[in-house]
């Protein structure tokens, strides 16, 4: 296994044991215990858990951002485009709920981790590039409204992120699948030109 | 080309902004050493007559039905490309039509009326051109240098440059630190104020106006003069889309610009978040 590859499947581990137990309670002990590595050798590949929960943000925020590049990519409507997107945070949601565990309970409620290096867009640049660009070329293409940017990216990642945050806390009446078409529907009439 | 080469400069549909900037050339007086005006519209010479010239200037655009010299403009542009060895289009509206009418070898982006003769022509945008730039042509001409044309036949001595090049604002830029007000010394213009620098093609903040300033530097945005698009609406606003800019910088991809902006602005740069100059108030300087 080459250094990446490892690296690689350190930052898993730590992502399932952060969005399981937080960050401040997941000791790189822990981490290195579930990959049956020594402390040392963890050391070896991350200098700290600060260094760990940035390297993990960027990596989650790059697998978003390749993702969503895709369907920025696809020669389809904004709406369309929309609907895409909700899907694919849902389908991340159920399938990866780490992922979006350590989104909202690590990184959005632990600040101070992040505070140097990974402030404003440092880290979450590659996910936040692509919806820029995505709301972009919806104006450009007259299908979505001109409007202030954190004004329709706050209504599009805080509705979908709030869904899947009532997904994981099990107060959603239905499974977050059936939320897909509603929940798009909603964000186009919200933003349609 | 000859000691003194001869000068027919005719000015087609325009303001003769250009011919106004060009007289205010601080070296002026070298031009008249080193060319023989045959004709100019605004300056007193001889009658004018079709002849041959070594230079035939162009300002202003071309328009069908238009008098001029007691000629059809097109048919009298047409006689004297005839007679010229080398010809400048000179101006935004004779380079691509600008605000009047069409421009000689492209009308905005399609290929204007003397598109066949393009190897004679050079074309000097702007709204007015530089008279260095002008300068810089006509003794190239005299010199019978080589003049190295882009694809809308401008001379890339001149027009390699972005206006954004050499702008004092641009460590503004590069942090994204934007000037929120008109006026200020501080700040980039490119995101409130409409600025039109970084991709536009000039050599304003190189070869700077009356040999001081440039718009960008004394605060005004550049409003893109010298190129087909000039000019646009809102010149002092910045076009967004959901608050991205609609145009950015010439040669990057957006994805790449926005992965840039996105990390410069969440940095800080401490040193410019202040007044570049502290001034006390002079009342209270005199109270003390």
């Amino acid at each position: 296994m080459s250094k990446e590859e490892k690296k690689e499947q350190i930052m898993k581990t730590a992502l399932s044991l952060f969005a399981k137990q937080g960050f401040y309670s997941t000791t790189i002990a822990d981490i290195a215990r579930e990959m049956g590595m020594s402390v040392g050798n963890m050391y070896n590949y991350f200098p700290s858990k600060e260094s760990l929960a940035k390297e993990l943000l960027i990596y989650t925020s790059k697998k978003f951002g390749d993702e969503i590049r895709k369907i920025n990519e696809m020669d389809i409507s904004s709406k369309e485009k929309i609907k895409k997107i909700v899907e694919l945070y849902f389908k991340k949601a159920v399938e990866e709920p780490e992922l979006v565990d350590y989104f909202m309970r690590v990184y959005l409620s632990n600040k101070e981790i992040f505070n140097n290096g990974c402030e404003g867009m440092l880290c979450v640049s590659a996910f936040v590039t692509e919806i820029m660009i995505f709301f972009e070329e919806g104006v450009r293409k007259k299908e979505l409204k001109n409007q202030d940017f954190f004004a329709a990216f706050g209504l599009f990642m805080g509705y979908i992120g709030g869904l899947a945050f009532l997904n994981r806390e099990n107060i959603l009446g239905k499974p977050l699948e059936e939320y897909i078409e509603p929940v798009s529907e909603n964000i186009y009439n919200a933003l349609k030109a | 080309m000859r000691l003194k080469p001869k000068i027919i400069w005719i000015d087609g549909v325009g303001c003769n902004g250009c011919s106004h900037s060009f007289f205010n050339y601080p070296e002026i007086s070298s031009f008249f050493e080193n060319f023989e005006l045959l004709y100019h519209p605004l300056l007193d010479s001889d009658e004018f007559n079709v002849q041959n010239c070594d230079i035939l200037i162009i300002e202003g655009a071309l328009k069908s039905n238009f008098s001029r010299l007691g000629k059809d403009l097109n048919s009298l542009i047409s006689e004297l490309f005839l007679k010229a060895k080398k010809i400048i289009a000179l101006g935004t509206c004779a380079v691509y039509g600008g605000i009047f009418g069409k421009g000689l070898v492209f009308d905005k982006n399609e290929k204007g009326k003397f598109y066949k003769c393009r190897d004679r022509v050079i074309n000097i945008p702007g709204c007015p051109s530089h008279p260095e730039w002008i300068m810089y042509v006509l003794n190239m001409i005299k010199n019978d240098k080589k003049i190295a044309l882009d694809e809308f036949n401008r001379p890339v001595e001149i027009f390699s440059y972005t206006s954004h090049m050499g702008c004092t604002r641009n460590e503004y830029f590069e942090w994204k630190i934007d000037a929120q007000d008109f006026g200020s010394k501080e700040g980039c213009l490119f995101y409130y104020q409409g600025c039109q620098g970084p991709f536009t093609h000039s050599s304003c903040n190189k070869i700077l106006w009356n040999e001081v300033n440039s718009k960008p530097r004394a605060g005004t945005p550049c409003f893109g003069c010298t190129e087909v698009s000039f000019p646009k609406k809102d010149l002092f606003k910045t076009e967004t889309f959901m608050g991205i800019p609609a145009n950015i910088p010439l040669g990057v991809s957006k994805r790449a610009y926005l992965t840039i902006s996105g990390i410069a602005k969440s940095l800080t740069n401490e040193r410019l978040t202040k007044k570049l100059i502290e001034c006390e108030n002079e009342d209270k300087q005199k109270d003390n």
